[in-house]
Order: C-alpha cells, then sequence, then structure tokens
C-alpha cells in the first residue's frame, strides 16, 4: 500500500485515500455538439497507460480534496503530486 | 493425437519409468509468416487458436506469449465457471461456454477437472433478493439451471454458512446453479496448448510483442522480441495488457487495468463442497481439489499493472469470509497474490473487430473471465475466420461504447436505495 | 520419556518445570522451553505425520519455521482445533493435545500408505492425463481424490480467541534477532532512532546464541557469550522496542511490512483467557533492515525422506539448544563444513556419531582436522545411495562418488544409524526481500540467490545477503549499517573475529545413486511428495518455465511454501534443461513468509464489528415497539411495526391504511442530506440535475432527478430553497454517500470556478414524516405557533420554525401522495419530537410505518425508487419522466448520452404499470414479462420492478420495466412462472389518486 503526499494534508496511508482514473480529460464545455464517437471518447476511452500515469486522488477520508498524482503503473512509484488546476510537472 | 492419454497410457509407462513420454508441446522459433496470429498465450488465446486449427482449417497459425503459457491471469485466479448471467446477450455467451467445459475434458484428452459442484449467490438485503430473483427468473427462461433457494435451502446445501439472522447482514436467500463449477486453471492452458499443437499451432513462448506494423488500415505483421512476424490477421487476448498492444496500434480501448487479488488457505480435508458468492458482504469462495480454501478478493480502485493489490482489499475480503463462516478463524493464509484485470465500464467483455482491418480484440474480461474460456476463444476464432462476429458476441462489440447499447452486468447489482 | 535423549541442561530449558502434553492420545512430558519437536525426539518420536501424496512415514526435519514434514493438528475437536501447525514452533504448554494428520486410521499404520506402492502410476501430473472416463465419472473419482488429499481438519465451531491490530511508525525496522539483527538494531537506536526489532522465535540470538565453540570466537570470547552480553544490554536501550515470537509475513511496497505478533499460543488454556492471542502489526517503517538468516539446504538423494533424517543444523539446535539428542547412533552427510560444526556438538555431549559423510574430495580444515583427531571416521568423496527403515531410519548405503559426481563407482558400503543429519549448503532468506520487489542476483560461486537491487529504503544484512561466516558479518555488516542509516557511531567496528571453518562446498543438485532414476525416491519437496524425477519428466513434457514446472508438479506449493527444496528444483531444472541458473530466474515467492491465521489479518472487525451500524435518533423507540429492521445500506431502517403477531403483509395492510385514511408517522432520518450553499449555487444545481433550479422560490422544495454521465438515472430526492444562496438537498439512503462524492469531484475538478460549499448533514438531523388527511391537525399540535393553512403553507413549500426553543425545517412534501409534513430537527431532538407526535396523533389512530408500507404507497402513485424500479440502465426517457428533463437547458451531466443512437430508440425498456388479470395475484418481483410465451427461444421483454397487494385499491398492483412499454398500454402481457402463467394489462403506473387531490385534502 502506498504511502501518499496529500498536497494539503502531507503523507498519509494509501486507506485513506479514493483513485479517481485518468487525470487531464477535460469534460466537454459543448457536449451537445459532438459526435456519438466524440463523446464516447471522452466518456469511456483510456490510455490506461503501463508506465508513468498522470491521476486523479480524492483525499476521501481526510481533507477530500481531489488532486492529481504522477504514478508508473508498472511498479507503483509515484513521483510527483500536485494539486488541481496547477500545471502538471513534466517527469 | 499420437500419444493419447488414458490410465492404459499410464500403466504403459509407468514399465519405462515414465522415460518416453511425449512434449506436451513443441517449442517451435517463429516463422516468417503465418495466417494469423494471436497474441497472449492464456486460456482464451490458446483456445483461440484451438479452434481456428479445428473448426476453421486455419492451421498455419501461431500464439505468441510475452511469458509462459497460462501464467497471466488463467493461472491466476479462482476458477469459478457459471452461466447465471442476467441479460440475454452474456447468458448466451457464458452458456455457450460452459456447454463447452462441459465436455472438455475428453474434448482435449486433458483433464481439466471440470467438477460441477455447484455455484451459490446470497442475497443479504432486501434489493439483493429482487435481484437474484430477477436474474433467477430469466436464467430459467433462457434455458439456464438456475433456482432460488430459501435461507433454510442455503443452509442445507452449505451447512457451515452462517444464516444466524443476527449476524450483521443475515443471508435473506440466494440462488444455485447446480451445473456451474470450478475446474483445474493450469489444465486448461495446457490441454489447449497441446490440442492446438497437435494440430500443428506454434505455440511460441517468452516472445514479446513489440509493435504492430500497419499499412493503412490495415495489419501486416508484429514486430516481437523474436523479430518481425508478417501476418494478415492478428487476434489480441492479452487480459490486463490489452491497452498496451493497443497502443501499438494506435487506438485506444475502454479498459482500465487493475489489480485483483486472491488466496489460498493452507490445505485441510474436505469441508465446503460448493463454490459460494456473496457481492454485498464480499467474498468467494471454494476448496480445490488439494484442500485450499480459494478464496476470491475484489479489485483495487487504481491502475496498476505490478500484479500487486493493496492489503487492505486481502483484510476486507477475510472480513466477510469470517462473517460468513466463522469456523475459519483458525485457517491460515498460505498464499496471496494478485492479477491485472481490464475492466471495461459495463463490465462485459469485448469480442470484436475493430477500426482496422486485421485486427481483433478479445478483452475487459474483468474479473470473470475464466469461467468464459472455452466459448470465448470459439467465438473468437468465429470472428478471425469469417472476419464476422458470430451472434453470440454480436453485442459484445466496441461499437456499443458509442452508440450506448451496453450489457451492464453492474446493472444486475443496482445500488440499494 | 526415555532419559538417554536428554543430554546434558540447556540453559534455554526449564528442566524444573516439567510440562505434560498428549500426542496422539498418549500422555508425554517435556520441559518448558520446549518445543513440540524437541519434546517428541526427547520422548523417542520421530514419525510424526504421512505425506500428503504417497502417505509415507515423515518424521522432524528442521528445528523451525521451514519445516515441510512434521504438522500436526492442535487440540482436535475442540473451539482452539487448528490444523497444520508446525510441531517445531509449537512451544509446549499444559494440557497441549496434537495429533498426527493425514492418516487413517493411524500414523503407524496408515490405510493411505497404499499409495507409496501405486507410486509408479503416480508420476507428477498423473491426474492430467486419467479419470477422464467415462466423462460422467470425474465427481466420483473427484470425491476420493478429495478425501486422500488435505492435510489436517478445518476447524468447525467459531473461534473463542480474540486478535487485534495494531498500527506501528518507526524509523527503523529490523527482521530478524540474529547477530546481524541485534547489531543493526543497537545501532540504529543508540543512534537516536525509533527502531523496532522483531524475530519469530521465543528469544533472540539466532543460531550464534548457542554457537558455544572455540571455532567461533569474537573478542576472545565464544561468540554466544559475546552475543549474549549484547542481548543484555538491549533493555537500557530506550529506543529500542523487540517483539520476539513475532514473524514477519508480508513485506509489501512503500516499506509496509505486516508482521504476525504471537502472545498466548506458548501458554495454558487457563492463561489465556481474556488475552489477545495474535496481533497482527501493521508497521510503516522509514528505513527496513532485514537479517533473516538462512536456511540449511537438505541434499537430494535416494529415500531422503525418513523419519530420521533431519538438517544437520537441526541435530545440533535440538542438542545445543533443547538438550535433546535426536539418535544414539548419528550419522552425518554433508557438502561442506556445517555437519562439522553439529559433529562437535554431539561430540561434546557425549553422543555417538557413527561417521561422516562428506561428498567433497579433499575438504580441509580446523574443524575437520579436530574431528578426525576424536577418531570419527569420515567417508571422503563419498555419497548416499540408499536408506532404509520404514518408520525411522536404520540403515544407510553409501559408494564412492565418480570424479565428475554424475555417478557412484565401487562398492556398497552399509551403515546402521538411527538418524542421518544433512548439510546441503546455506540458503540465503531472501523470501521478503522478493516480495518487496526487490531482484536476485545468482552468485555462481556458491550457487546461491543474493539480493541485488533495492526498490526501498532496504537492506538485506548477515546470511540473508549471502554473507554466512561470522568473520563475514563482523566485518561487513556494521559498515553497511552505518553507511544505511547514515549515522557517525557504531560500536561493532574493529572486532576481532576468530573462524576456523573453510568454506569450500561441492554443490551436486541431485545425488546420484547405483540404480537407474526411475526406481529411486529422490524427495525434492518433501511435503508435496515431488522427487527429482517428477521434475525431469516436467522438463520431458516440455514443461520448460520454472513456474511451469512448479505448476505440473506441485513443487513448492505445500504449506512450508518450499522453503527446502526449491532451490534444488530450481538446480534440477537448470541442469537438465542446460540453462544457467542465473537466466532461470526464481519462483515468485508469495506473502505470506510462514502461514497467517484469517483470525489475526481480520482482527477486531468480527461479529458485531463487522461493520458499523447506522441507527437514527429514533432507533430505540423503533426497538421498543416491536419494529422489524431492513439493512439499507450501513442503515437499520424500520421495515414494519407488527402487532399482536401480524406477519409482515398484516402489517403492511394496516399501516398503508391507516396512512391513507387517517395518518401515518415514518422515520425518514436515514435519507442523504447535502448543504449547499454559495452564489453559485443554484447553478450548481442546474448543472447536475435534470430540471432547471434558476427559477425555484425561496421556500419552495422541487423533486430532481441526477444522472451518471452516461446518461443513466443515478439518484433522486426533495431539494429545497432555504435562501437565495442555499439550498438542503435530499438524496436516497443508499446514494447520500456516493451524490456527496460526485459533486465534491465535478465541483473541485470541472467546475472550480463555481461559488459553491457542499456540507454532508445526513447525521445532524432527524427526520420525521407525517402523512395522511389528519397529518395537518397532527403537525399543527406539534407546532402550534406555525401557520399551516394551505395558502401560506402549500404542498412543495417549506418554513423555518421552532418547537420549544429549537429550531427546525418543516417541508410540506409528500412521497405517498398524501397530505404531508416532514419535520427536520436537530438530530439529539429526533427521538423526543417523534414522541410529540406520536401523542398528538393519538386521536388520529396515527400508525408509525416503516420501509415497506412506503413503498407500497408510493407504488400506488408511481413514484419510482432509484435502484429498484431503476438498474444503471434507465433514463429518465424510459422512466416516462420526459417532464423533467429540461429541454431549455444547455448542458447538465448525463445530458449528452440521452442523444446517443441506442438510448433514442423507441423500443428500450420504459416503465410502466402492470395490473394482473386476476387482482388478487401478487406477482414476484424480479418475474420475467413476455409477449408470447409460445415463441421459442422465449423473448423477454422486462421485468416486473415493485409488485404489492394494496389496501387501498383492494387489488395487486406492480411497476415494471418493459421493451416498449410506453406504447402498450392496455396490451395484454405474460409473466411465465415456474408452475403457471400469469397474465397482465400494461396500465398508467399512477393507480391511485392521478389527479393529486389527496395532496391537498
Amino acid at each position: 500500500m502506498f504511502v501518499i503526499n496529500c498536497p494539503y494534508c502531507g503523507e498519509r496511508e494509501q486507506s485513506e485515500f479514493k483513485a479517481g482514473g485518468e487525470a487531464h480529460i477535460v469534460r466537454p464545455k459543448q457536449p451537445t455538439e459532438l459526435s456519438d464517437d466524440e463523446w464516447a471518447e471522452y466518456l469511456f476511452m483510456r490510455k490506461n497507460i503501463k508506465g508513468i500515469q498522470y491521476e486523479r486522488w480524492n483525499h476521501a477520508h481526510g481533507c477530500r480534496k481531489w488532486f492529481n498524482m504522477v504514478r508508473d503503473t508498472s511498479n507503483d512509484e509515484i513521483k510527483a503530486v500536485y494539486k488541481m488546476g496547477e500545471k502538471p510537472p513534466t517527469i | 493425437m499420437k500419444n493419447k492419454y488414458s490410465i492404459f497410457s499410464l500403466i504403459k509407462n509407468a514399465f519405462s519409468y515414465h522415460e518416453n513420454w511425449e512434449k506436451a508441446w513443441k517449442d517451435p522459433s517463429p516463422k516468417k509468416e503465418y495466417d494469423a496470429v494471436i497474441v497472449g498465450g492464456g486460456g482464451h488465446g490458446l483456445a483461440t487458436a484451438y479452434y481456428l486449427a479445428k473448426k476453421h482449417g486455419m492451421t498455419n497459425i501461431a500464439v505468441v506469449e510475452k511469458g509462459w503459457i497460462g501464467g497471466g491471469n488463467t493461472g491466476r485466479n479462482t476458477t469459478i465457471i457459471r452461466s447465471n448471467y442476467l441479460w440475454d446477450a452474456s447468458a448466451g455467451l457464458y452458456d455457450h461456454a460452459l456447454k463447452i467445459w462441459e465436455g472438455l475434458s475428453q474434448e482435449l484428452n486433458y483433464n481439466v477437472m471440470f467438477s460441477q459442484r455447484g455455484v451459490m449467490n446470497l442475497a443479504h438485503n432486501l434489493q439483493d433478493v429482487r435481484d437474484l430473483k430477477r436474474r433467477t427468473h430469466a436464467n430459467r427462461l433462457n434455458g439456464i439451471d438456475a433456482v432460488y433457494l430459501s435461507t433454510e435451502e442455503v443452509k442445507k446445501f452449505c451447512p457451515i454458512i452462517n444464516t444466524s439472522p443476527n449476524i450483521r447482514y443475515p443471508v435473506l436467500g440466494g440462488t444455485l446453479q447446480r451445473r456451474a463449477g470450478t475446474a483445474r486453471h493450469d489444465a486448461v492452458a495446457w490441454g489447449y496448448a497441446r490440442g492446438a499443437d497437435a494440430m500443428g499451432v506454434d505455440i511460441i513462448q517468452n516472445c514479446e510483442v513489440k509493435g504492430i506494423k500497419r499499412n493503412g488500415d490495415a495489419v501486416e505483421g508484429i514486430e516481437t522480441t523474436k523479430g518481425f512476424i508478417k501476418t494478415k490477421k492478428i487476434g489480441v487476448v492479452a487480459a490486463g495488457h490489452s491497452s498496451v498492444i493497443a497502443n501499438m496500434a494506435g487506438i485506444r480501448l475502454p479498459l482500465e487495468s487493475k489489480p485483483l487479488q486472491a488466496l489460498v488457505s493452507e490445505p485441510v480435508k474436505p469441508i465446503i463442497d460448493t463454490v459460494v458468492m456473496s457481492n454485498a458482504v464480499h467474498a468467494y469462495i471454494s476448496q480445490s481439489d488439494k484442500g485450499e480454501l480459494v478464496i476470491g478478493a475484489g479489485t483495487d480502485d487504481y491502475v496498476s499493472y505490478t500484479q500487486k493489490g493493496s492489503h487492505d482489499i486481502v483484510e476486507g475480503t477475510l472480513n466477510a469470509i469470517l462473517e460468513l463462516y466463522p469456523i475459519f478463524s483458525r485457517m491460515k493464509m498460505l498464499r496471496q497474490w494478485g492479477g491485472i484485470v481490464d475492466i471495461c465500464p459495463d463490465a462485459s467483455p469485448i469480442i470484436s473487430k475493430t477500426s482496422i482491418k486485421g485486427l481483433y480484440f478479445n478483452c475487459g474480461w474483468g474479473t470473470g473471465g475464466f469461467k468464459a474460456t472455452p466459448g470465448s476463444g470459439d467465438l473468437f476464432a468465429h470472428t478471425i475466420a469469417n472476419d464476422e462476429p458470430h451472434k453470440l458476441n454480436a453485442a459484445f462489440n466496441i461499437n456499443r461504447f458509442v452508440s450506448g447499447d451496453l450489457v451492464d452486468e453492474h446493472g444486475a447489482a443496482a445500488v440499494a436505495h | 520419556m526415555s532419559k538417554s535423549l536428554r543430554v546434558k541442561t540447556s540453559k534455554f530449558i526449564d528442566e524444573t518445570t516439567r510440562v505434560s502434553f498428549k500426542f496422539n492420545g498418549s500422555n508425554y512430558y517435556g520441559y518448558k522451553g520446549d518445543t513440540l519437536a524437541s519434546a517428541l525426539i526427547a520422548n523417542g518420536i520421530h514419525l510424526v505425520g504421512r505425506s500428503f501424496k504417497y502417505h509415507r512415514p515423515r518424521g522432524i526435519m528442521t528445528a523451525g519455521s521451514e519445516e515441510p514434514n512434521a504438522i500436526v493438528q492442535l487440540n482436535n475437536n475442540s473451539a482452539r482445533s487448528e490444523p497444520n501447525v508446525r510441531a517445531t514452533e509449537v512451544e509446549i504448554y499444559d494440557g497441549l493435545e496434537a495429533s498426527s494428520q493425514n492418516c487413517w486410521p493411524s500414523v503407524n499404520f496408515d490405510i493411505g500408505g497404499i499409495n507409496n506402492f501405486l507410486s509408479p502410476l503416480l508420476p507428477a501430473g498423473f491426474y492430467y492425463k486419467t479419470f477422464m472416463w467415462p466423462a460422467s465419472f470425474w465427481e466420483k473419482y473427484e470425491y476420493f481424490i478429495r478425501k486422500s488429499a488435505g492435510l489436517g481438519k478445518s476447524p468447525t465451531e467459531s473461534d473463542p480467541d480474540i486478535y487485534d491490530h495494531k498500527y506501528i511508525h518507526c524509523d527503523v525496522l529490523v527482521i530478524g534477532g540474529g547477530i546481524s539483527g541485534i547489531i543493526a538494531a543497537k545501532t540504529a537506536a543508540k543512534n537516536g532512532l525509533d527502531t523496532l526489532l522483531i524475530d519469530e522465535k521465543p528469544n533472540l540470538g539466532g543460531s550464534t546464541i548457542f554457537q558455544n565453540s572455540d571455532h567461533h570466537k569474537i573478542n576472545n570470547q565464544t561468540s554466544s557469550s559475546w552475543l549474549e552480553k549484547e542481548i543484555s544490554e538491549i533493555e537500557s536501550l530506550e529506543n529500542l522496542q523487540v517483539k520476539t515470537r513475532t514473524s514477519a509475513a508480508a513485506f509489501h511496497g512503500y516499506n509496509f511490512v505486516l508482521a504476525r505478533e504471537n502472545l498466548t499460543d506458548h501458554l495454558s488454556l487457563e492463561d489465556r483467557k481474556n488475552k489477545v492471542r495474535q496481533r497482527l502489526l501493521k508497521i510503516r517503517a522509514k528505513k527496513v533492515i532485514t537479517a533473516t538468516g538462512s536456511l540449511e539446504r537438505p541434499m537430494i538423494f535416494n529415500n531422503n525422506d525418513r523419519p530420521g533424517i533431519l538438517l544437520s543444523s537441526a541435530v545440533k539446535k535440538y542438542v545445543d539448544f533443547y538438550g535433546v539428542a535426536c539418535g544414539t547412533s548419528n550419522v552425518l552427510f554433508t557438502n561442506n563444513d556445517s555437519a562439522y560444526e553439529t559433529a562437535l556438538s554431539l561430540f561434546k555431549k557425549g553422543i555417538q556419531i557413527k561417521a561422516i559423510i562428506d561428498i567433497r574430495e579433499n575438504a580441509t580444515s580446523k574443524i575437520i582436522d579436530e574431528i578426525e583427531s576424536h577418531g570419527i571416521k569420515i567417508y571422503k568423496s563419498y555419497t548416499i545411495v540408499d536408506t532404509e527403515g520404514y518408520k525411522k531410519i536404520n540403515k544407510i548405503s553409501i559408494m564412492q562418488l565418480s570424479k565428475d559426481g554424475q555417478s557412484v563407482v565401487g562398492s556398497k558400503i552399509n551403515l546402521d544409524c538411527d538418524c542421518l543429519g544433512v548439510s546441503g549448503g546455506w540458503t540465503p532468506a531472501v523470501h521478503l526481500f522478493t516480495q518487496s520487489g526487490g531482484k536476485l542476483k545468482f552468485r555462481e560461486e556458491d550457487h546461491v540467490f543474493v539480493p541485488n537491487t533495492y526498490p526501498s529504503k532496504q537492506i538485506s544484512i548477515g546470511s540473508c545477503n549471502g554473507e554466512f561466516e561470522l568473520d563475514e558479518i563482523l566485518k561487513l555488516v556494521p559498515l553497511q549499517i552505518k553507511n544505511f542509516l547514515d549515522v557517525e557511531k557504531t560500536d561493532y567496528e574493529n572486532l576481532s573475529v576468530e573462524v576456523s571453518k573453510n568454506l569450500s562446498k561441492r554443490n551436486i543438485w541431485l545425488l546420484p545413486s547405483d540404480k537407474v532414476i526411475g526406481k529411486t525416491k529422490p524427495f525434492v519437496d518433501f511435503q508435496n511428495d515431488a522427487t527429482a524425477k517428477d521434475i525431469k519428466l516436467a522438463l520431458r513434457e516440455g514443461f520448460r518455465s520454472i513456474e511451469h514446472v512448479k505448476r505440473y508438479t506441485t513443487t513448492g506449493m505445500g504449506t512450508d511454501q518450499g522453503k527446502l527444496g526449491n532451490m534444488h528444483a530450481l538446480g534440477i531444472i537448470a541442469e537438465t534443461a542446460g540453462v544457467k541458473m542465473g537466466e532461470l530466474g526464481t519462483t515468485t515467492f508469495r506473502p505470506p513468509y510462514t502461514p497467517l491465521s484469517f483470525g489475526t489479518i481480520v482482527g477486531r472487525n468480527v461479529g458485531e464489528y463487522f461493520d458499523i451500524f447506522r441507527r437514527t435518533p429514533m432507533h430505540d423507540w423503533h426497538v421498543k415497539n416491536n419494529a422489524e429492521f431492513e439493512n439499507v445500506g450501513q442503515w437499520k431502517r424500520a421495515w414494519y411495526y407488527p402487532i399482536n403477531g401480524e406477519n409482515m403483509h398484516q402489517a403492511v395492510q394496516r399501516e398503508s391504511k391507516a396512512a391513507r385514511e387517517s395518518a401515518g408517522i415514518l422515520d425518514a432520518s436515514t435519507l442523504g442530506k447535502i448543504d449547499i450553499q454559495g452564489t453559485d449555487a443554484s447553478e450548481f444545481l442546474n448543472r447536475v440535475y435534470t430540471n432547471a433550479w434558476s427559477k425555484l422560490e425561496i421556500g419552495k422544495c422541487r423533486y430532481g432527478l441526477m444522472l451518471h454521465e452516461d446518461g443513466m438515472v443515478y439518484d433522486d430526492g426533495v431539494t429545497t430553497r432555504l435562501d437565495e444562496n442555499h439550498y438542503i438537498m435530499t438524496t436516497t439512503t443508499g446514494g447520500a454517500a456516493n451524490v456527496m462524492g460526485k459533486l465534491e469531484d465535478y465541483l473541485q475538478t470541472e467546475w472550480p470556478e463555481l461559488d459553491v460549499y457542499l456540507t454532508s448533514v445526513t447525521d445532524h438531523y432527524a427526520t420525521i414524516s407525517v402523512c395522511g388527511p389528519n397529518s395537518k391537525k397532527i403537525v399543527s399540535k406539534v407546532i402550534p405557533d406555525l401557520d399551516f393553512s394551505d395558502e401560506s403553507f402549500p404542498h412543495m413549500s417549506f418554513k423555518n420554525s421552532k418547537i420549544g426553543n429549537i429550531k427546525c425545517r418543516v417541508m410540506r412534501i409528500s412521497f405517498t401522495g398524501e397530505h404531508s409534513y416532514e419535520i427536520n430537527i436537530q438530530a439529539s431532538f429526533g427521538k423526543s419530537v417523534w414522541e410529540k407526535c406520536m401523542e398528538a396523533g393519538k386521536e388520529f389512530n396515527i400508525t408509525p410505518y416503516g420501509t415497506e408500507t412506503m413503498h407500497l404507497l408510493r407504488a400506488e402513485k408511481g413514484f419510482i425508487i432509484v435502484g429498484q424500479d431503476t438498474d444503471a440502465t434507465m433514463t429518465p426517457i424510459d422512466l416516462q419522466m420526459d417532464w423533467i428533463v429540461s429541454k431549455k437547458k444547455y448542458d447538465f451531466i448525463g445530458k449528452r448520452s440521452l442523444y446517443r443512437s441506442d438510448t433514442i430508440r423507441e423500443d428500450r425498456k420504459q416503465l410502466v404499470g402492470l395490473l394482473t388479470d386476476d387482482p388478487q395475484i401478487v406477482l414476484e418481483e424480479g418475474a420475467q414479462i413476455v409477449e408470447d410465451v409460445n415463441k421459442k427461444p422465449i423473448e423477454m421483454l422486462g421485468h416486473v420492478t415493485s409488485s404489492y397487494y394494496s389496501p387501498n385499491l383492494n387489488k395487486s398492483i406492480a411497476l415494471g420495466v418493459v421493451r416498449g412499454g410506453k406504447n402498450m398500454m392496455g396490451k395484454k402481457l405474460f409473466i411465465p412462472m415456474e408452475n403457471k402463467i400469469i397474465s397482465v394489462t400494461v396500465a398508467d403506473p399512477v393507480f391511485l389518486d392521478k389527479e393529486n387531490k389527496r395532496l391537498h385534502a
């Protein structure tokens, strides 16, 4: 189990967090103008990367803030955490 | 098959100290070109190759496997086989598989130990009861043997379940599919490998796919650690790594790969003679022929390719086990492991053509792919050979995520109100 | 007790305290400090169990947790029954009862032993090749296979013991309290680091603590006395916590280590009362030092499994530590110098050593010289080709090895003996290291896998890192620790060490015999009866990967997880297949290191602590008034209130009539409540609900439907505008937490620009719903100051008020279709206000009703229950609730998905009412609906979602979803049950008061 450095609370046990999937998938501003294909791309299609993944986590049993994390999904090494809205670090 | 397995061949070979058994499958180097290449040497991939050769006459084919055959989820799952699914499409798919399971040992001349000891699903709240009854009615009308059991009948069928009304989530009833059960997972991979090999299929282990070569909208071959292999048809059956392969072909899939864990206890004499599953009190349990309690846990909620999950999941599963089977408190966990399962948003698989000609995907089985192995192989072989899905897997196309016609097996476990 | 086997007083055994125990029904004695294994050996008993497959007699092989054979059932037929316990780890206590496993009728005469004679027919994987005819017979074969497999017996009673969990955060965790671990832990603690040292044994000191010979000296003392002094200082170290009887079970990523602390298993049953049996330590360490030592290897030769054949190091430990001789006539068999240390220990205690068989040609060292000087016969370059003795070894046959070690030459020599100690060299215990994700490398010169790369802040030291000799350890370990911990000080530099062993070793994975291999039984996995022949067969059959060989032969899959034999299996595979061992790799060591009780993993989370109970503020009232309860999520909700022996049906009929005819009262406190504030609150609601919210007046309530982004109905509830920028949202009971999470997610990640604040207030309020024609009269009595007139307080509106001095919110909303009010008040006043309502309603026969009646009442009105009438595949259009989907709003969660090609289809399943042709028949919820019962295959159009007998309508009513149902009004459909077909007519889902007159009555 990971130790996650919540950008608001500091290092906490993974048990306190919930994962929220791939990050930086922006919800389309004008969904009604998208084709079914484009909408499906937003709704369901995922990179599901083996390697460096940018993803969302929520400190559900803590401050309840959402934040982003960079993690290597091939070995679960956490590379960085950053707040929502912040520029993703390059790893 | 030249080297038929039977008690007689065992006796015969005993006289020569078992020195004369033949290889179950060869260990060939890849040819330059095949009519089709299956990526992934798990149960589903090997079954696909077997049926391509057997039913569609495609014997100039290969299965390429990154590691050793059956080493992924085939060899890591809790081997539950059942077909009591809610939706017609799912019921059709899984019961097709179950029917093949029933004769598979004889078909393959390899004892896959398919044991029809029944699978019970328990209900712990009133919505569970409604959902299980709904499923049972649907099963019955679809010709699948499923019955609804009262709490007393649950107790009678599996006396060690704690059916006291005083537990936190009492057992309110359950369903039973008697034709369901378990099988020996390794034997499934090995049996299909041996069968496919005998028909001329090349099974190439330690051969990792590094790239998919495309010419416009059609595939031309695969780059592997053992060199380039030319082929016009690629069937990808790579479970947890499906997205990785898809990425090589430049397409995206509606999948997330997550850790799924399981564990076994130390072996003991027979104590539980069926398979019991519970969704609300989340735990699955059966006992292997060797005597180990085989216990399935849930998935973690994050993507990981490490084949490791978090301890919390294991702990939560055993909490549930002791809630339902307090007698197991002094039993001991012997081994615990994880696999990588690729999960679709609707918890149903994809057995489908793709937008690229000659590229087919069989993936998204989530936590329950083992039971479908023979059916999945058969239908995927049909899809590859004919470049058209069989009617039983037509609903499991990739396009459903665009049109919205999902096969939502999550739907069967609706949220409590 | 055979006195002769207790050799000499050992300071680790308390010979003044006799302990009585039972083994296989007979009484024996041992001493305090004995393990079951040492006590049995002292009583001359080696035969402890039968092997898994061939039921061969097996004895004690080791003195530790790697034991494959001596596993027993403890306290059979009692609530503390426990299968598969290693006799080498059980500390005896008064009243201990142990028995042999996997044998019938007894370990001395076991019917299953016939398998040994059938063994030619039972090679590796035989079961894959047979039992296939006739096809239907597998289950019959399987019955017998299952019966003969398994080892011990599962307990059959609930466990009387309690278990616990403890989190420990420390700077340094040291696993293993041998000499390396002691040095590491003390160094860490002395440098001010918060340190935890754990060891699986009852005492610290590992194998050095009984290493009492002149051949190992530290600063001119024997190594045992040096270490003893080091350990004695530990207590005075403030930063060092020591836990013995504590076994590291699993080493996960991020230095998360699970360990089992055994607290009472060594106590008499009497002394265990009210004590925690085992504690699972969840340790998060900044740095981990693994000092788990090494395991002695057996050697693989023909019939190497008989009782009386032990590891040489075990023979030594039994004599030095427990003061017990394993035999009176001993032979040692070795490929390295370790066995000579055992010989010396035996010699010093006056125990006969018949011979030492050493497969090396010209090994020389000081210790060998000393043994030779005592006149002990050493057969150099000899190997054992066979052993005899069914229940205990009584003879070995040896022959000279050929130069290349691949065959034997010369004539056979037979030697009588009653104990054979075997040493095949040492294997670093790298299990925990590899669990953590560490990668190994193969050290060719002495054929061992040692740690190579570390995935976290950790280090392996001492013999688990491949340093086997005292001088190496003491030279390296202090420096490694200093560097790893980045500290200045260590007390262990510049120790003077004397060692007189020679490190030479001759490694032969499979020793030759004079017989062809097919006729021999060289066991590699002792518990699972996998032999070298099985491994070679697997390779011949094309199983090349080590994982394949392991699975095909079951090597390493026993309860010992192959701690002894795995290296030989790898060696034999490498040799047979002509592969280098370094390239072959190892199989995965899976946690736990030693088996871990389910009870320990679960800890306190059993019984009533399995999951939390959520109870409403009025719960005690419901209990007092005989309510039956329903589990809804974690909530206990009153389901119905039977009186005078009513069954559920009768109670519900009475409750629902009362609610419609006069007054009913419902505890609705479990509904989720979310307080929403901020200048953008209305806009936020516009985006999360399907309908429009901007124009809702202050003081008004509105029903809302929430969708998933995929367009499917997710939750519903009434939201009230309390003020310009203040709303209170209600959610379903089960959905509350998820809705809260989803709203926070969208707010924080998609719409951070919105000025909205969300607070979950579910637990803060008690909610009392009073409904029925007399509801107004009742609430007026409870809140006399409030104007309840219809003009001032119409349906779907809200007022702030007070009951006494306590503020409350009153909503006029209805889920039953009756005129009704909901009082929300601070939770702590819930019960008293409920009681006030009951008192006020007495004259109107106010009737408490539970969830079942609520479901019936709302079904009469055709109101849906999300989760019952919907199942995550239903859109609002499918529910025929088009009216709630705003066409004007540009966007809301799920909107786009409603317009996909398959979600706009007309023939989707739609919610309809169903009326049975026979109004007395109540449909079964979940029953399937068809149009044509004769069609093959039958086509299911949908199912019954809700169904009740309505006492208010005097007929059965039901809701269901039907494909194309909205165009089927009045159509006849069928419900095929097991034994009958019920005909129904599709109807409007609103069965009662379609004009909503009752709301205003």
